[in-house]
């Protein structure tokens, strides 16, 4: 009980910590207006078989998530630069209960997100029927603790904030064309293609657009493998990422 | 019976060459205050850090209210507060939610989203705090606004809520002002008393460890002096009278049969008496020949302390 109270009030930090800070809102909430808006029409004169638009807000949409969670993880780091993560680590519980508190923080951080950007995709006419918000919801919360749980094994393996601000675009950036976030995968050279099948990002937005697109007629020409495949590729990952990343980030704390 | 058991602790960093806390003993007896002193470097923190679970020793044991602190660190962790050296306050957060936040993370109470829907025991509890710090109509603003002593303060209540057997201070006067540190060790002070907290104090101040019941001084990892603060004193610090007489013939053989050891430094023209035990009061009684010279020499802890840490 003690673990599942700390769980909430760790979650609940976070989130008081991201309301309070408004330029934070605001930046967060302007790197997917631009991608959607920017990117999704500037390619529309593209032939395609299906909505560009929407195919680019699907994927923004996952990738947003996903990496929201993932570099709110990283703020552990910056909570141990400034010996706030003391206080939390000689707490009696469970450090695994302090990393999916923070997951679960980071998650609804991201799901606050998750919420502006489909606000923003029906005012630019992105068509989302009740069902499919029904659908999304769920599959929003499993991307974004996947999400959490990579950013505990990037987190674990970097030093300092410092570090993980330099580190972590080189490890994001390549995902959103791995991913397919803006770009078809169905071209690409097999080399890349190998690159392609380990970006973990990749099972995530495909999750997403798979739930979105379900029984539309541009879910073959958008979707890569069915959801219930990338569901328990993700779930899969997640476990393994949480496992080893809270592992070796409690041995790296304790090991100096 | 011992509350905090140290048995050759021993730690060295990864990319270390020399062992930042080198076989290390102590123990320290419930309700004691117990200060280890050192100057910066010595391994003050080290300690700490090992004893708090958030750091793993490289070899050595040690046990804190009866818990091992490798197999049983959550026991510990329930049994000890911490003040860091660093502030360890969340500035986004208000005085009350640092404070919420540190009692559940400690299982006092259940998590609720609001004050207001909290425990009552817990609202009273805060209630408490608020006028210990007289800040009943700040508690509920961010703690952004608060002053360092201030803040310190509330880490020492915060730390205290969970009712922790054994009170780690670790340089907790460091960047207050005087005002400020007086205060503060009347408090430290003040909650010993009312909850028999042992407390461990890590200070580079003397001063600040002359209070203590003992006092451990510890350089480059090592301890160097360990005992009461008397004790170290006795230990360190050489004391000795300065006497001298119009016939000093005549003192020296009353010295003499008197069989007081003395000597007669380069450093000063009179005769150097060692205390070795006796009072000075003792000494001066024996002594029948008329001095013109008395001077008790009795240095403080300070510079028997300087002494040692620039000796190494």
């Amino acid at each position: 009980m003690i673990e599942f109270n700390s769980i909430l009030a760790i979650a609940y930090r976070d989130l008081l910590k991201f309301l309070r800070d408004p330029v934070r809102i605001v930046s967060t909430l302007i790197f997917p207006a631009m991608f959607v808006i920017l990117l999704g029409n500037s390619f529309q004169g593209m032939t395609t078989d299906y909505n560009f638009l929407t195919y680019v807000f699907t994927g923004v949409l996952a990738q947003t998530l996903y990496q929201s969670t993932a570099m709110g993880i990283i703020s552990l780091i910056e909570d141990r630069e400034n010996d706030f993560s003391q206080e939390i680590f000689v707490s009696p519980v469970s450090r695994y209960t302090i990393v999916f508190g923070k997951i679960f923080g980071e998650t609804l951080v991201s799901m606050a997100q998750g919420a502006s950007i489909i606000l923003l995709g029906i005012l630019i006419g992105i068509p989302l029927t009740i069902q499919q918000a029904i659908y999304l919801f769920p599959i929003s919360l499993i991307v974004c603790v996947a999400g959490g749980a990579f950013g505990v094994i990037i987190m674990a393996n970097l030093s300092n904030q410092r570090a993980a601000n330099q580190i972590f675009p080189f490890i994001m950036f390549p995902q959103y064309f791995l991913a397919g976030v803006f770009n078809p995968l169905n071209s690409l050279p097999w080399y890349l293609h190998i690159l392609s099948l380990m970006a973990p990002m990749r099972y995530a937005v495909d999750l997403i657009r798979g739930v979105f697109y379900l029984g539309q007629p541009d879910y073959a020409h958008t979707v890569l493998q069915h959801p219930s495949i990338n569901l328990v590729i993700v779930l899969i990952t997640f476990v393994i990422f949480l496992m080893v990343g809270t592992w070796v980030f409690v041995r790296g704390e304790r090991n100096r | 019976m011992a509350i905090i058991e140290v048995n050759q602790l021993t730690k060295r960093y990864k990319n270390g060459t020399t062992n930042a806390v080198d076989g290390v003993s102590f123990a320290v007896a419930a309700g004691e205050f117990f200060a280890l002193l050192g100057p910066n470097g010595a391994g003050k923190t080290t300690i700490i850090s090992i004893l708090t679970t958030t750091l793993a020793p490289t070899s050595g044991t040690a046990k804190i209210v009866g818990y091992d602190l490798n197999t049983q660190a959550s026991a510990v962790r329930q049994n000890v507060g911490i003040i860091f050296q660093k502030p360890s306050l969340d500035l986004n957060l208000t005085a009350e939610e640092n404070v919420r936040f540190h009692a559940i993370l400690y299982g006092l109470y259940p998590f609720r989203l609001t004050y207001s829907r909290m425990p009552t025991a817990y609202r009273q509890q805060v209630d408490e705090l608020a006028t210990i710090l007289g800040i009943e109509k700040d508690i509920f603003k961010p703690i952004k606004t608060f002053s360092g002593g201030m803040m310190r303060k509330l880490e020492i209540l915060r730390s205290l809520i969970h009712r922790p057997k054994v009170l780690f201070l670790d340089e907790p006067s460091v960047g207050l002002d005087p005002a400020s540190r007086r205060n503060l060790w009347q408090y430290i002070q003040q909650v010993r008393q009312e909850h028999q907290t042992t407390v461990l104090l890590t200070t580079h101040y003397l001063d600040e460890a002359e209070g203590a019941d003992r006092i451990c001084i510890i350089n480059l990892g090592k301890i160097v002096s360990h005992g009461t603060p008397e004790q170290v004193k006795a230990e360190l610090v050489e004391e000795y009278l300065l006497v001298d007489a119009t016939d000093r013939a005549q003192l020296r053989a009353e010295l003499n049969s008197l069989h007081l050891s003395f000597s007669e430094p380069a450093d000063t023209p009179h005769l150097k008496i060692k205390l070795n035990g006796s009072t000075a009061q003792q000494i001066i009684k024996a002594i029948n020949t008329p001095l013109t010279v008395l001077k008790t020499h009795s240095p403080t802890l300070e510079e028997a302390y300087l002494a040692i840490v620039e000796h190494l």
